[in-house]
């Protein structure tokens, strides 16, 4: 499946490759997680009572839907955090035994 | 006291303009940002290797921006800019504020806080799958990062954003399916009389309309939501389109592949609420907000509100409000203030007053939608506490209030603390147990404000 959003303008900026799940995942500088996540799928973790997939929802930091991990187990808002090379990003929390 | 510190919270119109009349009169204020580069959410500035012009960005607003980000620009030689800094609590006369996973409590003398808002949000079956988001996040897609929040969005809701980001949309290439508005042209016929005192604005609003409608993006009044409806394969789920009510009550489905939902915008007012500032039932915006005299001087020694965290007004108002503020701050801290300046914003203040009137009469948040929203509804997105969940607190529960129903059952007790539930979820305890909205209460604030990360550092004075 594609991703949700679309880009419509601003493409010529150097790309950056991240890791999402063990994938690599293209993106470009500038970009925050949320957009990474969401040109290239359409979730970016799933609600912890239904466990159905969440895409954020205000983009402006309010309603904390969009968060996600980084390998080490950090919690990340996507909406706000820019991407940067060679960050290794899970959509599912890191279990506390593992750190 | 020779220099006294003053915080303001926020960069947005009020937070700049607080700013910068605090520095102008020889304080060196400490600025506080929660975004990583000034502006706020209207005037929201991409990052800097993205090379869109401002009149591509902001359109009719663009030479506001521009003016507020030189302005300020200017102004960081002269005041303490905290990028990226949360402002999550009060202790002992203190602020806390969180950089970088970095705790730091900061004394102050005076605050004039310019915390914005946020959208205004009516639940409704299916708002919380992968491809709906605020139509302030839409915009802000657009804005700062050059994207669409689908190929084929659906814009539902009221108020002037609503018309605002479908026309981005269009200008962007990317034609929106349509915008259902709760509001009908009756209602917005009753906000003409305020409407009318901001008569550029208003035009402007019927030029985005006239645009949208001559390109064929149908504009619908007086719908009611139904539901969003979704697509489903393997673990692939995403909208597919939303069913609503027209104005006759007939059932339609619109297709598209993304919806962008907002009903006019609610007060960030936590920080007050902490500050124990007084609160007051704003009847026309069906808020409590904090009560604050015509300059923003709050019921706290000290403690100011200006922009649209203390009632919504838009960013012209802000900027004029974020100085009055400021100068009354300046005023009851001694400092020699020109009179006729603060006259002279207090009138260009009027009419906004006014047309705030306008705007909630015209286009008002569609509360009683509320009473109607299935029992499964999901209305706390954060831990999926729903509409039925509410009644049973506000019926067998016996829940008299919003913050009894919020230990019962959890509405408005997850991560964003009822920003995006609080205002729907209090209009169904209201319905439920049949009392006015006012005597249902409001969600009281506690810190953080916002979530903190775990692994925070720092030396708490």
């Amino acid at each position: 499946m594609k991703g949700l959003f679309r880009r419509v303008a601003e493409a010529e900026r150097p790309h950056i490759t991240i890791t999402v799940d063990g994938q690599p995942v293209t993106t470009l500088e500038g970009d925050t997680l949320l957009t990474a996540l969401l040109l290239a799928g359409s979730q970016l973790r799933l609600n912890e009572f239904d466990q159905k997939p969440r895409a954020g929802f205000c983009l402006m930091g309010a309603c904390q839907d969009c968060r996600v991990w980084t390998e080490n187990g950090d919690e990340l808002r996507a909406c706000s955090t820019p991407v940067s090379s060679g960050m290794r990003i899970v959509t599912a929390e890191v279990p506390w035994t593992s750190q | 006291m020779d220099k006294p510190v003053v915080i303001v919270v926020g960069a947005g119109p009020a937070g700049t303009r607080a700013a910068q009349t605090l520095a102008q009169a020889g304080l060196r204020p400490v600025v506080l940002d929660e975004n990583r580069l000034q502006g706020g959410q209207i005037y929201r500035r991409q990052p800097e290797n993205f090379s869109r012009p401002a009149s591509k960005l902001y359109g009719a607003s663009a030479r506001s921006a521009t003016a507020l980000h030189t302005a300020f620009e200017a102004l960081l030689p002269h005041i303490d800019y905290r990028p990226e800094t949360l402002a999550w609590g009060i202790s002992s006369n203190q602020l806390l504020t969180e950089h970088h996973q970095h705790v730091e409590t900061l004394p102050f003398d005076a605050m004039i806080i310019a915390a914005g808002a946020t959208d205004r949000i009516m639940p409704c079956p299916g708002w919380t799958l992968p491809g709906v988001f605020t139509l302030g996040g839409a915009q802000i897609a657009l804005k700062a990062q050059a994207c669409t929040i689908g190929a084929a969005p659906i814009f539902m809701g009221t108020g002037p954003l609503l018309y605002l980001v479908a026309w981005q949309y269009l200008r962007a290439g990317v034609k929106p399916r349509a915008v259902l508005d709760t509001s009908s042209f009756k209602t917005r016929m009753k906000g003409l009389s305020g409407l009318r005192h901001r008569p550029a604005i208003l035009a402007q609003g019927i030029r985005y309309m006239a645009d949208l409608l001559r390109t064929g993006v149908p504009l619908h009044a007086g719908i009611t939501p139904v539901r969003v409806e979704k697509q489903e394969n393997d673990t692939d789920l995403r909208v597919r389109g939303v069913t609503w009510r027209t104005a006759r009550g007939q059932l339609r489905h619109t297709e598209g592949d993304a919806v962008g939902i907002g009903y006019g915008l609610r007060s960030e007012t936590q920080l007050a609420d902490l500050l124990k500032c007084d609160f007051a039932f704003d009847a026309l915006s069906r808020q409590w907000l904090p009560v604050t005299d015509e300059d923003g001087a709050t019921s706290q020694k000290g403690i100011y509100l200006a922009g649209d965290g203390a009632g919504i007004r838009g960013a012209d108002a802000a900027e004029s409000a974020g100085e009055l503020a400021a100068l009354r701050c300046l005023a009851d801290l001694g400092r020699p203030v020109a009179q006729k300046e603060v006259e002279c914003l207090r009138d260009a203040l009027k009419p906004m007053n006014a047309f705030r009137h306008g705007l909630e009469t015209g286009f008002p948040w569609p509360w009683k939608n509320a009473a109607d929203l299935p029992d499964e509804t999901v209305i706390c997105r954060c831990e999926n506490v729903t509409a039925g969940d509410i009644r049973r607190a506000a019926g067998p529960l016996d829940a008299p209030e919003v913050n009894r129903a919020k230990a019962f059952v959890r509405v408005g007790m997850g991560r964003c603390q009822g920003r995006m539930c609080g205002l729907a979820g209090t209009e169904i305890l209201a319905a439920a147990r049949n009392i006015p909205i006012e005597e249902a209460g409001r969600i009281r604030s506690a810190a953080p404000v916002k979530p903190l990360p775990a692994k925070i550092r720092g030396i708490m004075t």
